[in-house]
């Protein structure tokens, strides 16, 4: 950032570098104005048809799908699949960055790890969707997923969209708790060290603790792209709107089970999917994007708390 | 020996990112696997065009054992080309002006507001995109602004009700604006200050020094940028099927500015449209071959700007 311009005022610049200025605020402006524009239309027409009970009844099939139904299903579905992709994503992801940083070693296997995370980051949803359902529709793994009769594996169910999603919010966990690792100066290792703890002590008492907050925003990044994610639940999600029980087990017999999150609700209400009833999909669009800005939000906080512990880094 | 010793906890934790190898691996082999099928049958003519795709489609998804693989699959990679390539380049100067503008020329205070923004609109899901598209753009497009004479001037071929390349294109450029602008930034930040600031005291003025010495020295995180976003507007799906209509068709060039109305399908979209037939083993093979080809080019895509902004790295630190 220049601070002082000696070259005087922007009206005594040559009219080509004005003419890119104006460009420049205009590029500016015309970004806020399109995300303030997606957040007001998404406010009035959540607040246009969001109906108190639509929170709490379920899905329905009836001939006038604007009047009958709403998304308590898709609701728990999206909390079922955020919370299942993070218990899966976190210890694998958290795992994998401090190996990374800590050990590394062979290099070459690092090395390959590291490109490798790139790889799950670059690679686009919907064919990690279509991995998941081939590789869960073997007949071995018919335990975690839909069957049909005489041994038929489907390969949809909840269980299997979180450990699928779970794929994708691994890149942003192990990023970001490699750079909270990366970013803790040496010393703070080499006094753990000097005070005679393993290397495996100082990264559980010591490194783990200091890059918490790094840990946390990842994690909060990662449940909003699984949040946010619909062609996974689309294809793997088994396109029943209501949460289906599969299985003898309570509790996990709706991860076996088959059922929909807010964004596959979204796309099945939308003129796009079979149920013509907008209404609802703006309703459900606007909870969705309510839990994306909390979620960034939270990111927000937890950066800034971030930096308020300056003095360990 | 105590369980926390470097001894299992090394090897312990290195397994979590051989698990992340194994399963690239197993990705890579269960995909070509279920698309051999499809590419087999039809050589390298499957890249090319010929005959109406959905014709073809059509007869893959009716047919019965011995199995129909005949595609010729030009018009799905001509749209996705068409809308991400279109993405990238509208991108390319809507995240290169907004960068210059977020770190050399806006006020602290529109800097508050614009850097959520971009957080924002990375962060909105793309089905949100595509509620927006769908039932928005196109009905706005269809009613105001294609006129009638244009919809009959191509109305033997096909017709146009507004999901459009135009709509398609526009909405991926705000999904993929985002991850330029940082990455631009960045770089931006990262210019050393006394080749900015040597700039100025031989009296260029503030643009002329953006423009000429810190973008140039920016160039290649530029590029990584734009790489990295081509890599996600290939395999941008939900929000494509949403706006881009159930027909595949190759828009003409010939047709002048009513082009950029005509509908398109990229291979992502055609995958989520064609979603429910898929366990029908011909077709459902032949949407893995169009998942093949976005895993090869997106994958390629992003370890290139992967690549390129390590090496950024090691000369900037």
């Amino acid at each position: 950032m220049i601070r002082t311009d000696p070259s005087g005022s922007w009206r005594e610049w040559p009219r080509r570098d004005r003419i890119l200025l104006g460009l420049c605020w205009a590029a500016g402006l015309t970004l806020i104005a399109i995300a303030a524009l997606i957040v007001l239309y998404m406010l009035v027409k959540g607040v246009q048809f969001l109906r108190p009970e639509l929170l709490w009844s379920r899905p329905e099939s009836s001939i006038d799908q604007s009047q009958s139904g709403g998304f308590l299903d898709p609701i728990l579905g999206t909390l079922l699949i955020v919370v299942g992709a993070l218990v899966i994503a976190a210890p694998l992801g958290i795992a994998t960055a401090v190996w990374l940083t800590e050990y590394g070693k062979p290099t070459w296997l690092a090395r390959m790890v590291e490109s490798g995370i790139e790889v799950i980051a670059g690679t686009p949803s919907i064919v990690l969707a279509l991995f998941g359902l081939t590789f869960f529709a073997q007949s071995g793994l018919g335990f975690l997923s839909t069957t049909g009769e005489g041994g038929a594996v489907f390969g949809r169910s909840l269980l299997i969209c979180c450990t699928v999603l779970s794929l994708e919010a691994l890149p942003l966990i192990v990023g970001a708790t490699r750079e909270g690792l990366l970013s803790t100066p040496r010393h703070v290792r080499e006094a753990s060290y000097a005070l005679g703890k393993t290397r495996a002590a100082t990264i559980h008492r010591v490194l783990l603790p200091v890059a918490r907050p790094n840990i946390a925003t990842g994690c909060a990044l990662g449940m909003g792209r699984v949040a946010g994610d619909t062609a996974v639940v689309l294809l793997l999600g088994g396109g029943t709107l209501q949460l289906a029980q599969n299985g003898s087990i309570p509790g996990l017999n709706y991860l076996q089970g088959t059922g929909s999150t807010l964004t596959t609700y979204v796309y099945a209400n939308s003129p796009s999917g079979e149920g013509g009833a907008p209404e609802k999909a703006y309703a459900a669009a606007f909870l969705l994007l309510a839990l994306v800005l909390i979620l960034n939000w939270a990111v927000d906080r937890i950066a800034r708390g971030n930096e308020r512990l300056g003095w360990i880094r | 020996m105590s369980w926390w010793s470097d001894r299992r906890v090394g090897p312990a934790l290195g397994s979590a990112g051989v698990l992340v190898l194994l399963i690239i691996a197993g990705m890579t082999v269960y995909v070509l696997r279920e698309a051999w099928p499809s590419f087999s049958a039809n050589g390298l003519a499957w890249f090319g065009a010929g005959g109406d795709a959905n014709v073809q489609l059509e007869e893959i998804f009716r047919s019965a054992a011995p199995y129909e693989y005949a595609l010729r699959a030009w018009p799905l990679l001509y749209g996705t080309i068409l809308s991400s390539g279109g993405a990238v380049v509208l991108g390319l100067v809507l995240s290169t002006l907004t960068a210059v503008f977020i770190v050399e020329f806006a006020p602290p205070s529109v800097v508050r507001v614009l850097e959520p923004v971009v957080r924002l609109l990375a962060g909105v899901p793309s089905v949100i995109y595509g509620l927006i598209g769908v039932l928005v753009l196109v009905p706005f497009l269809n009613n105001h602004v294609i006129s009638t004479e244009r919809k009959e001037s191509v109305f033997y071929v096909i017709q146009l009700t507004g999901q459009s390349l135009l709509v398609a294109t526009l909405l991926l450029t705000i999904m993929i604006v985002p991850i330029m602008i940082a990455i631009a930034v960045d770089a931006l930040r990262s210019v050393p200050a006394s080749w900015t600031e040597g700039a100025l005291a031989l009296g260029a003025n503030r643009m002329r020094v953006m423009w000429t010495i810190a973008l140039r020295a920016a160039r290649p995180a530029l590029v990584a940028g734009a790489v990295l976003a081509l890599a996600r507007a290939l395999g941008e799906a939900i929000m494509l099927a949403m706006v881009s209509g159930g027909v595949i068709f190759s828009p003409n060039l010939l047709d002048g500015s009513t082009f950029l109305f005509e509908p398109i399908q990229p291979l992502a979209a055609a995958i989520v449209q064609g979603a429910e037939g898929i366990t029908v083993e011909p077709y459902g093979q032949t949407l893995f071959a169009f998942a093949a080809v976005i895993m090869v080019s997106s994958v390629g895509l992003s370890i290139t700007g992967w690549a390129v902004r390590r090496r950024l790295r090691r000369f900037t630190a």
